[in-house]
């Protein structure tokens, strides 16, 4: 019951980050230069058609107020027209955030466990070659930015050996399933259409494999000296004296305190992934939030910039709970310290 | 009694391979226990006793530990040269450990009854019933006198108290019927009216189950009234054995007069009370007989030599100088 409490309390927190990020994305984009309004109607549009506009936008009432429109609206989902695309955003966003959620879930799980499963071995052969080429493999996914992997794989997997589709969600005459989450692999396996699954796994794949190489070398890291670290603990050593096999203390009770740290980084990962999409969507022609958040950037395309912004505050704290609720479970110790605290 | 020893270590060294050069802790350990016998071993803080023993059942980390030398012999194998496999069926079975801190000792994100459970499931070949596994895990509980062994199994280490976690541990030890157990300084880290009841505890199974036992401690008070015979180590190496009455009554080394004279008091684990100085570093220990910077007898040899272990009468023997000539045959 008490850690039913700690989360619902860590949920109450997270709205009054999410308000002030709100106010932060409502200042930046009121002091932003340039008129809102010119720039909807555009340089040649007549004075009076502008301040009309102004007008209707409430561009002359004292902030506070702009403000109190603006967030009425955008609990609404409402966040105006895009003045690049002239569509709403919130239409906008519907289209373009399943594909990059889409990405981001596979790549998350990839990054997850590859990452963990090779953190696991470089630390079950600690200071053996295997070790040594893990380390270096994660060393450089480390430091290797995500879009270097997505022309690496495209040149390699998509072009030299032809193994997988370049760009793009869907072949040509393959049918899109109907839309139900936006996720086609997802809405395929859905509606039963399983070669429109497979092409488009085929498609997601190397995307979601450039995205996640970073994340991945990461959690290997973690895991590998979370677990090397643990490996020296006295509980360790008597498991062993008590005569537990070894392969069940690696997989068991060294690998369950290990993934603490791991998860708490992974969950974050993921959702960094989201707003470090864009140049792996851009290069794969990945039709995605990030490469559309980009896109408002460079336009100065004030309503999608928030609400791109404001999505992914909402990921990172959906994130940061999830990352509470995993290692809650995980642990007893801060399970139990915050029943206590009640 | 059968003549062949239960447990002979051989000469054993030990090196710890850290950042900064290599700790020479272990510098050549002989020790021996046979089948029924109760065996203390004594020696300040850091002399090197539990990493004896985590050498013995060899789960000392390696990395950064590593074995130059030695034989550890267990009813005529050794263990450091046996196979993984057969090794695992010696530990918990043959040989049983108490570790030395029952807090670190227990996987603090599992549950008493999930790591009791594995220690029983991998305690034989047999393949266990439900009902056999819960038996077994029970029975031990029940053995040490934990109350209400239901909840207890459905307890994390961090819900029980220091008492209680000391006697998980003593039940986990015994729940594969060793032959031998090892318990490190059982009940130091707990307060003295506990200690008590657990060494009495110890006192109460050893003698029910007629185990054989290596008792580790820093006091020797404690070794007086449960052992038979007694190893005084001092800066991994072994000083002097005897038998229990005998070791009281005529205590031959140097170091064994200090740790004599600190045990009255209180303090408890303060040696240094009784011999100014402290145990050597182990990077660059002191050549010869590694006491030689602290004893009020050193000569000339004691600082260039390493000495042998000298024979002064039956069962009582002594690495000093002091008593080469004094040695007989026995
Ligand atoms: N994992 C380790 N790494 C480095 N040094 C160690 C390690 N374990 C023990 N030592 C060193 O070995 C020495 C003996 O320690 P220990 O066997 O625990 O002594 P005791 O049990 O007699 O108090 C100490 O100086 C300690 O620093
Ligand atoms: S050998 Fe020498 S230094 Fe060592 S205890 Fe004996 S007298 Fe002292
Ligand atoms: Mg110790």
């Amino acid at each position: 019951m008490g850690f039913v409490t700690f989360i619902g309390r860590r949920i109450f927190q997270s709205i009054f980050v999410l308000l002030g990020l709100s106010i932060l994305i409502f200042i930046i984009a009121r002091i932003m230069p340039g008129d809102p309004a010119r720039v909807a109607m555009g340089a040649r549009a007549p004075d009076w058609v502008v301040e009309n506009l102004r007008e209707q936008m409430h561009l002359n009432d004292p902030l506070p107020v702009q403000y109190g429109y603006w967030l009425r609206d955008a609990l609404q989902g409402d966040f105006g027209i895009s003045l690049f695309t002239r569509r709403n955003v919130a239409d906008d966003v519907r289209e373009f955030l399943p594909a990059s959620l889409e990405l981001v879930f596979t790549s998350g799980i990839i990054a997850g466990v590859v990452g963990i499963s090779l953190g696991a071995i470089s630390a079950r052969y600690k200071d053996t070659w295997i070790d040594g080429v893990l380390r270096m493999f994660s060393y450089f996914g480390v430091v290797t930015p995500a879009f270097v992997f997505a022309i690496l794989f495209l040149l390699l997997f998509g072009l030299a050996l032809q193994w997988l589709p370049p760009i793009g969600r869907l072949s040509d005459g393959i049918p899109k399933p109907p839309v139900i989450t936006g996720m086609i692999t997802v809405d395929a396996l859905l509606a039963g259409q399983f070669a429109t699954f497979w092409d488009a796994f085929k498609h997601l794949l190397m995307p979601a494999l450039a995205l996640s190489m970073g994340a991945l070398a990461q959690e290997a890291r973690i895991t590998r000296s979370s677990m090397a670290d643990n490996l020296s603990k006295d509980y360790i050593a008597a498991e062993r004296a008590l005569g537990i096999p070894e392969r069940v203390i690696m997989s068991r009770f060294l690998l369950k305190p290990s993934l603490i740290p791991t998860i708490s980084v992974f969950a974050l990962d993921f959702a960094a992934g989201l707003s470090n999409a864009f140049l792996v969507e851009l290069i794969f022609n990945w039709p995605g939030l990030s490469r559309y958040g980009m896109n408002a950037m460079l336009r100065k395309d004030l309503n999608a910039i928030s609400a791109v912004i404001l999505i992914l505050g909402i990921t990172f704290t959906i994130a940061n709970i999830v990352v509470d609720l995993v290692v809650g479970a995980l642990d007893p110790r801060i399970r139990l310290s915050a029943e206590r605290s009640e | 009694m059968d003549d062949a020893p239960l447990l002979e270590i051989k000469d054993l060294h030990v090196h710890f391979h850290v950042y900064g050069g290599i700790l020479r802790v272990l510098d050549g350990v002989s020790f021996v226990v046979h089948r029924g016998e109760k065996v203390g071993l004594v020696g300040e803080t850091g002399c090197g006793k539990t990493t004896t023993m985590k050498a013995t059942l060899r789960v000392l980390p390696m990395p950064p530990a590593r074995i130059p030398g030695g034989q550890i012999l267990f009813q005529g194998q050794d263990l450091l040269k046996m196979r993984d496999d057969r090794l695992r069926r010696v530990r918990g079975r043959g040989i049983s450990m108490i570790f030395q801190d029952p807090t670190a000792a227990l996987n603090p994100v599992f549950t008493i009854g999930q790591q009791i459970r594995a220690v029983v499931r991998h305690s034989t070949e047999k393949r266990l019933s439900r009902s056999q596994i819960h038996d077994r895990m029970i029975q031990p509980i029940r053995e040490v006198a934990l109350p209400d062994p239901e909840r207890m199994l459905g307890s994390y280490p961090i819900q029980l108290s220091g008492g209680m976690r000391q006697r998980v541990c003593i039940a986990m030890a015994l729940v594969a019927d060793p032959k031998l157990l090892i318990a490190d300084e059982p009940g130091t880290s707990l307060d003295v009216t506990i200690q008590d009841q657990i060494l009495r505890l110890l006192g109460r199974l050893v003698e029910e189950k007629d185990l054989s036992v290596i008792l580790i401690t820093h006091t020797l008070g404690i070794v007086r009234q449960l052992t038979d015979r007694v190893y005084v180590m001092y800066a991994g190496t072994m000083v002097e054995v005897a038998g229990t009455e005998e070791l009281f009554r005529n205590p031959l080394h140097p170091y064994t007069h200090g740790l004599m004279e600190a045990v009255p008091r209180l303090t408890g684990g303060g040696v240094s009370d009784g011999i100014p100085g402290r145990i050597p570093n182990y990077l660059h220990p002191p050549p010869g007989c590694r006491f030689h910077p602290r004893c009020p007898h050193v000569m000339d040899v004691c600082r260039q030599e390493k000495p042998g272990f000298y024979r002064v009468s039956g069962d009582h023997e002594v690495a000093c100088f002091l008593y080469r000539d004094k040695e007989r045959s026995a």
